[in-house]
């Protein structure tokens, strides 16, 4: 900015920055604390967790990250004294509570699940909407404006009205509780972000190249795949991310679609509870856990976040 | 590295295609060598068109088809009878529903409204281009990333009355002792909003900034000359050019929230009583706990054809102020 516009209207004065500074700030660090919070809980003992006050300085134990992974039985103190002594620290910290590990939780298992349909469906929206976002941007489409509404108009059904039908076709075909089924099902929502998101971006690239292309005799298709995905390979990942988060987030299909086999760690996590409802540190845990690949992503996708949080209509 | 026209004729090799027409012509109708390209179209779109077809289309025909009937799908094998319109007569009749609009109403509205309010607010300070402001902004979008049944999971921790740090705090400046937050039935439905505005007034804030960073500074020093005090500048100049940005942002936020399931189902469960039963919990009671397919189908068709219906209207209103 050239010094002579420093003082006009468009440039704040110095206190005026500095108000705002403190003010966004604030709100960030007061915004923050639940986020902050949970990763502590997961720290905590479960009796320093449902303390009061609550406590902000702990000594740190990783008992929550334990339960979240193991299945535990209480025992009888003569059972307890019976034991041979305990093998890792994690079977010294169970027993230490008068427990014994049982054997693991579904958690590792949710997880996984989340990673495979997280990207299986990624990578299928991705593929299927890149190349319908090139034939949208490019080709001449019949009734491409009502095509390209339609796509997006299936993100505007409620998911438990899309669950109903879903779950009945499903359990006809045999789909219900596969990854395949959840993968099929989060590929179809992705596909209209996808869509629309990529063919913003393929609209940016200059037609000439390709053009250039064709007249140095590639065919249509070769143009495509040697010219056009090298160019948008940005746009393909930062679309590749958006769908990544959503199928890792999503949770009303999840919830009413899958039970013992292919269910995903959002509906499970609420169920790490525990006995009578008090264990917090390995539902934070599990919630840290969840969350931390997210808070990653985040970081990485904050130039493209606008574009995708608005499918595309709203570009820097 | 930049791949373009130089480096795609390194494939001099392959002979010019249809030698004929002169250069300025190509750009305009080049004929390709392979597919063509009406054909490489449809290859391209028609998956995409299939499987939307497939899961969402199809689905939505075989609910429209349920909504007529007293189908139950926890009874499969018994017959199926054409009940005509009975299922909505007895929607748009019954009291439930209303109360379950009524409710969903309330958080869309007030948790649009607060969502404005802190949006645009951050905007106009971040706007301001302090030192470091790029670094608070990435802070302050974290929450709206975030799985909402995870983020109402652990609010319900924060809402403890005993343990909950957000109850502590409370207590701590108001001293009532048994102050409780989603356990109220006056106070719970502000609970969902509350938590729904901290997830997503980032997201208003973030469409906002790109609104206010399109408004050419020329503009300002204009009004600079014709000295206009700021709030004149604010309701004349900024107000109005955000305008568009700010409604795009309330399309897609009200949509959301009207389709609200998972963030309400894990911090409330829509309780207490029924107090913040929002449309979508309702619907997946009677769907997938009293299994009445065929009413709640034709309910899921009411809300579909509203949502619809009202994101329509708001378009073209959208286009006219962006028009204007």
């Amino acid at each position: 900015m050239s010094p002579d516009t420093a003082r006009s209207v468009v440039e704040p004065g110095a206190t005026a920055k500095l108000l705002a500074a403190v003010l966004v700030a604030a709100y960030a660090l007061v915004a923050l604390i639940p986020i902050v919070w949970i990763v502590l809980t997961s720290f905590k003992t479960p009796s320093a967790a449902i303390a009061y006050p609550p406590s902000v300085l702990f000594s740190p134990s990783l008992e929550g990250y334990v339960n979240v992974f193991t299945q535990r039985t209480r025992q009888t103190p003569e059972y307890m004294a019976s034991l041979p002594p305990p093998e890792t620290w994690y079977d010294a910290l169970v027993r230490s509570r008068n427990m014994v590990i049982a054997g693991p939780s579904r958690f590792a298992e949710r997880y996984w699940n989340s990673i495979i349909i997280g990207f299986g469906s990624t990578f299928l929206a991705v593929f299927l909407g890149t190349l319908a976002a090139y034939a949208f941007s490019r080709f001449r489409v019949p009734l491409k404006d009502d095509l390209l509404f339609f796509i997006l108009s299936t993100r505007m059904m409620p998911p438990i009205a899309v669950a109903i039908p879903i779950f009945l076709m499903y359990r006809t075909l045999g789909l219900s509780d596969t990854h395949l089924g959840m993968i099929l099902l989060y590929t179809a929502v992705n596909l209209s972000l996808s869509v629309w998101l990529l063919k913003g971006f393929m609209d940016e690239i200059p037609r000439e190249y390709e053009e250039a292309a064709l007249v140095d005799g590639y065919s249509r298709f070769q143009a495509f795949l040697k010219v056009v995905l090298p160019q948008a390979v940005t746009g393909i990942a930062a679309t590749a991310i958006f769908c990544l988060i959503f199928a890792w987030n999503e949770y009303a299909f999840a919830l009413l679609l899958t039970s013992g086999n292919a269910q995903t760690a959002p509906p499970f996590i609420p169920t790490i509870i525990g006995e009578g409802g008090l264990d917090w540190p390995a539902v934070a845990a599990g919630t840290t856990m969840f969350l931390v690949p997210i808070l990653v992503f985040t970081v990485l996708l904050r130039r493209h976040l606008l574009r995708g949080i608005t499918f595309g209509a709203v570009r820097k | 590295m930049r791949i373009g026209p130089p480096a795609a004729r390194v494939g001099r090799q392959v002979p010019l295609a249809g030698a004929g027409p002169a250069r300025p012509a190509l750009a305009g109708r080049l004929r390709a060598r392979g597919l063509s390209d009406p054909l490489l179209a449809w290859l391209f779109i028609g998956p995409t068109i299939l499987l939307l077809l497939a899961i969402n289309i199809f689905p939505l025909l075989w609910t429209i088809w349920l909504s007529f009937t007293n189908y139950r799908a926890n009874r499969p094998n018994e017959t199926v009878e054409w009940v005509g319109l009975r299922n909505y007569q007895r929607i748009l009749t019954s009291e439930d529903i209303w109360h379950t609009l009524q409710v969903t109403a309330h958080f869309v509205c007030w948790s649009i409204f607060f969502q404005v309010v802190i949006g645009l607010g951050l905007a106009l300070l971040i706007n301001r281009q302090f030192k470091g402001s790029g670094f608070w902004t990435t802070l302050i979008l974290l929450p709206m990333m975030l799985s909402p049944a995870v983020v109402g999971t652990f609010w319900t921790y924060l809402f403890q009355p005993q343990a909950g740090i957000f109850n502590y705090i409370v207590n701590f400046f108001i001293g009532a002792g048994d102050f409780t937050m989603i356990g109220d039935v006056r106070l719970a439905p502000w609970a969902i909003v509350l938590v729904d505005t901290w997830m997503w007034a980032p997201y208003v804030m973030l469409i906002c900034l790109a609104g206010l960073r399109s408004i050419p500074d020329y503009i300002y020093e204009a009004a600079e000359v014709d000295r206009a005090g700021p709030v004149r500048t604010f309701f004349s100049i900024t107000l109005p050019m955000v305008l568009p940005f700010l409604m795009l942002a309330v399309l897609f936020r009200a949509i959301e929230n009207f389709k609200m399931f998972d963030l309400v189902v894990e911090l409330t469960s829509g309780g207490p009583g029924s107090t913040t039963e929002v449309a979508s919990i309702n619907l997946k009671r009677e769907a997938f706990e009293k299994w009445r397919t065929g009413f709640s189908s034709a309910f899921a068709i009411i809300l579909f054809v509203t949502v619809f219906g009202a994101a329509n209207i708001y378009v073209k209103l959208l286009n006219r102020v962006k028009a204007r």
